[in-house]
Order: C-alpha cells, then structure tokens, then sequence
C-alpha cells in the first residue's frame, strides 16, 4: 500500500434496498482496484422495504471489516446521519455520496488523487465544470439548477461552483467540525458546509463528475424543495 | 468576525444611493450636460437593466452548455447489470427472488 490513508464511506440510505446491493459492489470495485484502504458504514434509517436486510446480505458476502453497518430506529435527517456514522469511522478521511446511483464511485479515485496535490481539506464534485455534467433533466430542471446555482453564486460568493452536489471527500475532523456549526436542512445542508468551510479557511478544491438521475425510485423537486431552497440561502446571505 | 454578505450588500447599495441622491437632490455642484444629466437620474434603471440582461444571458448560456451524458447513463446501465451478475454468483438474494 503507498500510503497509510483509510477511507470511510458514508452511506445514508432510506428505502434504498434496489440500489443499496449496486452501489455497495461498484464502490467495492473501484476501491479494491486502486488498492486503496476502505470501510463502507451504511446508516439505515428504519426504512420500511428491507434496506437493512439488503444491507446484511452485503456485510455476509464481503465481511464486517468493509461493510459496517450502524442503522437508526428512524428518520433523523442527513446531518445526524453522518455525525452518527463518523462516531464509528475509523478511516482518516471521509467520503460521501448517494446512494441512489446518480452519484458513480468511478469517479472516487479522482477526488483522491486530486486531495493528495495540495492536501486539501475538502474535495467536492462537480456537475458545472469541464467535463461534468447531467443525465435525464429537461430544460426545466436544467434551468432551475443553473437558476439556482447562479443565484447562489452571487449572494454568498462561495468560491465553488457547484453546491448542492453531495458527492465530496472530506478530511475526517474537518467533517466533524463543519457538521457541528451546521444548522440548515435538505439542500442548503450541503451550502452552508461550504460556506462554514469558507469561514474557517478550510481548502476545497474540485474534480468533475456526472450526474445521472435516479435509476430506481423517483427524485423529488418540487415547489416546497424550491421555497426551502430560497429561505435556506436568505438565511445565509443573512447571517454569514 | 467577518461581515455577512447582506450588510456587504446594504454598504454598497447605501454608498451608491448617497451619491446618486446627493446629485439628484442638487447638495453637489456640478457642471454637467444636459444629456449627461438625463443619464445620471435613469442610472439606477439603467444599471437594473443592464443586471437583469448579463444575469438572463449568464443562465441561457449555461442550461445551453450543460453537458448532457448520454455515455454515463449507457455506462451505468452496463455496471448495473455486471453488479447484479457477479452479485448473484456472490450468492446474494435480490429483493425479487425475496417473496415467492
């Protein structure tokens, strides 16, 4: 192994039992094939279709040394979710993303290599730049995206182009910093990380990734999602 | 403690508002043309105009260069399936073969 770097790899789900099985075998692969040191810790919340079953399964066949599982009696919201997978981490830097497929852990080995330039404290991918972009959105969905993200840009300046992207590389104690001075939910959660990130001269730098949109289930955006989006950055154009 | 970004906001809004007023209300003597004056008093218009234009231009380029990725998709699909393959040689019970 070159380095001593372990890896953590939080995986919040909810009624995700068809991709849970996928995302778990595609991050194993592109893990085990750049020979890098890794956990997975899934943090199920109480989902009624058998995620956690799913989730067993999965520790069964690749044993309890990769797939750690911490589930929650409930619904707790996403902060919680990584605070109370980080208590059973022991990698020393923390990967995030979805695991509903639209985030591919193809793409895991660049936010490493790109970490390792210049130790940054934060790696976020993005949907805006290069070769980064989206699968399945129309033109609505293209134009409220860009709309928002334009928005976002100009009242609070954050210096990274893309957001609300979940699909990051964290130094472990920078995680856990930024997690406790979080108070925003949904969307803005992944913002104000950012801009708490800016506030205490973290270092975040950016690699590409593509975006495709739930395979299984349905992804959700509609008139609350957008309110709550506009109330979440009015609160921090106020506040930070 | 840094400043937020609304107070920034307010500064500069405030600061541009009190030298605009301050020639519009005549409290600055200035030699100005006719047609120079015009101008001034339409600046604020002007420069909501001028924003609302870069700020409509800025999307409409952006949404026309949003990479669309037709390959990931395609990509992810075959991933799947290989995943699904390999998983099942894994001896690993899909939800499906669950309830029977």
């Amino acid at each position: 192994m070159a380095d001593k770097n372990k890896y953590t790899v939080l995986l919040p789900t909810y009624e995700e039992r068809a991709n849970l099985p996928i995302i778990v075998w595609l991050l194993v692969k592109y893990l085990t094939e750049s020979d890098y040191d890794f956990e997975i810790i899934i943090i199920d919340d109480g989902s009624p279709d058998g995620t956690l079953e799913a989730a067993k399964d999965l520790q069964r066949i690749y044993g309890e040394k990769k797939i750690v599982l911490r589930p929650r009696e409930k619904k707790l919201g996403l902060g919680t979710a990584y605070m109370h997978g980080i208590k059973h981490a022991t990698g020393n830097f923390i990967l995030i993303l979805d695991a509903d497929m639209s985030h591919h852990p193809k793409f895991i080995p660049d936010f490493i290599k790109k970490q390792a330039e210049k130790n940054y404290d934060i790696v976020t991918g993005t949907r805006y730049v290069g070769t980064g972009g989206v699968y399945g959105w129309d033109l609505k969905r293209k134009l409220i995206s860009r709309g928002a993200n334009l928005i976002t840009q100009i009242l609070l300046r954050p210096g990274v182009s893309d957001l609300t992207g979940s699909f990051r590389l964290y130094k472990k104690e920078v995680l856990e910093k930024l997690i406790t001075s979080c108070v925003s939910k949904g969307y803005t959660f992944q913002i104000e990380m950012i801009i708490r990130a800016r506030q205490n001269n973290f270092t975040i730098a950016e690699v590409p990734i593509t975006f495709v949109d739930r395979v299984y289930g349905e992804s959700k955006l509609g008139g609350n999602e957008i309110v709550g989006f506009l109330k979440g950055i009015l609160y921090l154009f106020a506040t930070t | 403690m840094a400043v937020s970004k609304l107070f920034q906001w307010l500064i500069c809004l405030t600061s541009f508002l009190a030298v605009w007023l301050s020639y519009v209300l005549g409290l600055v003597q200035t030699k100005f043309s006719e047609e120079m004056n015009e101008i001034i008093i339409a600046l604020p218009i002007y420069l909501l105009i001028l924003f609302a234009c870069v700020l409509l231009g800025m999307i409409g380029h952006r949404v026309a260069t949003f990479n669309d990725c037709e390959l990931a998709s395609k990509e992810l699909k075959e991933h799947i399936d290989a995943a699904r393959q390999d998983l099942a040689k894994k001896g690993y019970k899909f939800a499906s073969d669950w309830k029977s």
